[in-house]
């Protein structure tokens, strides 16, 4: 398998189509790739939930983390189907309780992601989950704050992946599993 | 007993004890002002040490009393799950407050709840729910759901009861205001088949959007949605974690109703009651899981 994506499968066409591209959003230049019209369409979003319950149903996963904000909307299904719990990792200060933050880079200077203290055990697990991989700075952040806590992630999530920003490498070697690519 | 008018013999004359000085004796006789008067001098005698230190001395000081009684946590409402009739609003007779004063009494209430055919499954799930004081300032109790995620039956069953609720009453939109309603209203959406539309703070959604503001203690907000996501005639839930003072979740009943959408009910998993939201959703039902006091 030298490409983690579900290429066979006629859903992801259907899921394909749903995808909104919004030119200039946030700013010149960029294609933003809108799923809430996925989420519009029942079958499509629930095609996009079992495709990954699929996959991760029998791998022992005791941890799906989402990063904030759209990483929620595709977290917790898939944490409920596979019997996992759900992590939410977010921006500064949202968090109530005592956590552990792990900083990344942006365009134009830092940001952090947060994680509970406690939310997560040594030797849990993890499934991270977003809705799209771009350059990979916030899920290598991710991965990096759940193996802190000596979480082992087994994969990263995505519904879409942009590869050209080659997003994959800067994953510390995790696999990465994609249904849908943009180019 | 001291004679308090009379003090001693001075040179033969009877001298009289001052005001002061039967203050101080009465107070040699009871100990609590003892300490009152120590606890009283002593910032003053440290004081007397470094003035400067004064008010951190008074700080550290109150560091050093007990820590406050254990909060109470949850009230739980225990519902027989009505039908849902339009256009109704939940009668507060017909909610049932179940004490919650201990965490560890889980399995009495869950027993409890079964012997007056409340729902079981609400006592776990109200203790799976996190209290955490002074966040995002002091004198606030914040609600956290995200021990409630941790807690996979748990997590469970909030969805369930709001699937056996809505599924099969013609609910072609569930409706989520960010971040906290993104994790309760896509489980829900996807088990009753239907679309989930996110309600966002400002400039997080990429389309052309309509946007409502609503009031915070300090100033406005807005929350926005995109055009086209719903249409006129669908029935919808609104979904979020918790209603506070309801300014958020009547700024989303508002965006909808302006698109022509019909509100069959509002959900969440908390309601502060001292905050009265309820009375901001005007002809919009309410149906929580759990009440809890707001501070």
């Amino acid at each position: 398998m030298s490409r983690n994506k579900q290429e066979e499968d006629p859903r992801i066409n259907g899921i394909k189509t749903k995808i909104r591209v919004v030119p200039d959003f946030p700013k010149k230049g960029i294609m933003f790739q809108d799923i809430t019209t996925v989420l519009l369409d029942p079958k499509a979003f629930k095609d996009t939930i079992d495709l990954f319950v699929e996959r991760y149903r029998d791998k022992n996963i005791s941890v799906v983390a989402g990063i904030e904000a759209r990483g929620f909307l595709f977290g917790p299904p898939i944490a409920l189907a596979i019997g996992a719990k759900f992590v939410p990792l977010r921006k500064p200060k949202k968090l109530p309780g005592e956590t552990i933050f792990e900083e990344y880079e942006l365009e134009y200077g830092n940001d952090r992601l947060e994680m509970h203290v406690g939310a997560v055990e040594a030797g849990d697990r993890a499934l991270v989950v977003d809705d799209l991989i771009a350059t990979g700075g916030t899920l290598c952040a991710a991965i990096n704050l759940l193996e802190r806590v000596g979480a082992e992630v087994v994969e990263c999530a995505c519904v879409i992946e942009l590869p050209e920003l080659k997003g994959r490498q800067r994953l510390k070697g995790k696999p990465l599993c994609m249904l849908v690519e943009y180019r | 007993m001291i004679n308090m008018c009379k003090k001693k013999r001075h040179q033969g004359r009877c001298v009289y004890y001052s005001g002061v000085e039967k203050a101080l004796i009465t107070a040699l006789i009871n100990y609590r002002s003892v300490s009152k008067i120590i606890t009283f001098l002593f910032p003053f005698f440290l004081r007397s040490q470094n003035p400067n230190n004064m008010q951190s001395i008074v700080s550290s000081y109150h560091l050093c009393l007990p820590p406050p009684p254990p909060v109470l946590r949850h009230r739980l409402i225990c519902q027989s799950l009505p039908p849902i009739r339009l256009p109704s609003r939940r009668s507060p007779t017909s909610l049932r407050l179940f004490p919650c004063a201990a965490v560890s009494r889980e399995s009495e209430m869950a027993a409890a709840a079964k012997e007056d055919g409340q729902d079981p499954r609400i006592p776990k799930i109200a203790s799976s729910i996190r209290v955490i004081p002074d966040f995002p300032k002091p004198g606030i109790m914040f609600q956290d759901i995200t021990t409630l995620l941790l807690d996979t039956e748990a997590f469970k069953d909030t969805i369930d009861i709001f699937v056996e609720r809505y599924k099969g009453k013609g609910i072609s939109v569930v409706a989520g205001v960010e971040a906290r309603g993104f994790i309760f209203g896509p489980p829900i959406a996807l088990a009753i088949g239907a679309k989930f539309v996110p309600m966002r703070k400002p400039k997080k959604l990429p389309g052309k959007v309509i946007s409502e503001e609503y009031s915070l203690e300090y100033g406005t907000d807005k929350i926005e949605m995109h055009v086209g996501a719903v249409e006129p005639g669908e029935r919808a839930i609104i979904i979020d974690d918790l209603i506070a003072t309801g300014g958020t979740l009547a700024a989303a009943i508002r965006l909808l109703e302006r698109v022509g959408v019909k509100i069959v009910e509002c959900a969440c998993v908390i309601e502060l009651p001292e905050l009265n939201g309820r009375e901001k959703l005007g002809e919009a039902p309410l149906f929580i899981l759990v009440t809890s006091d707001a501070a």
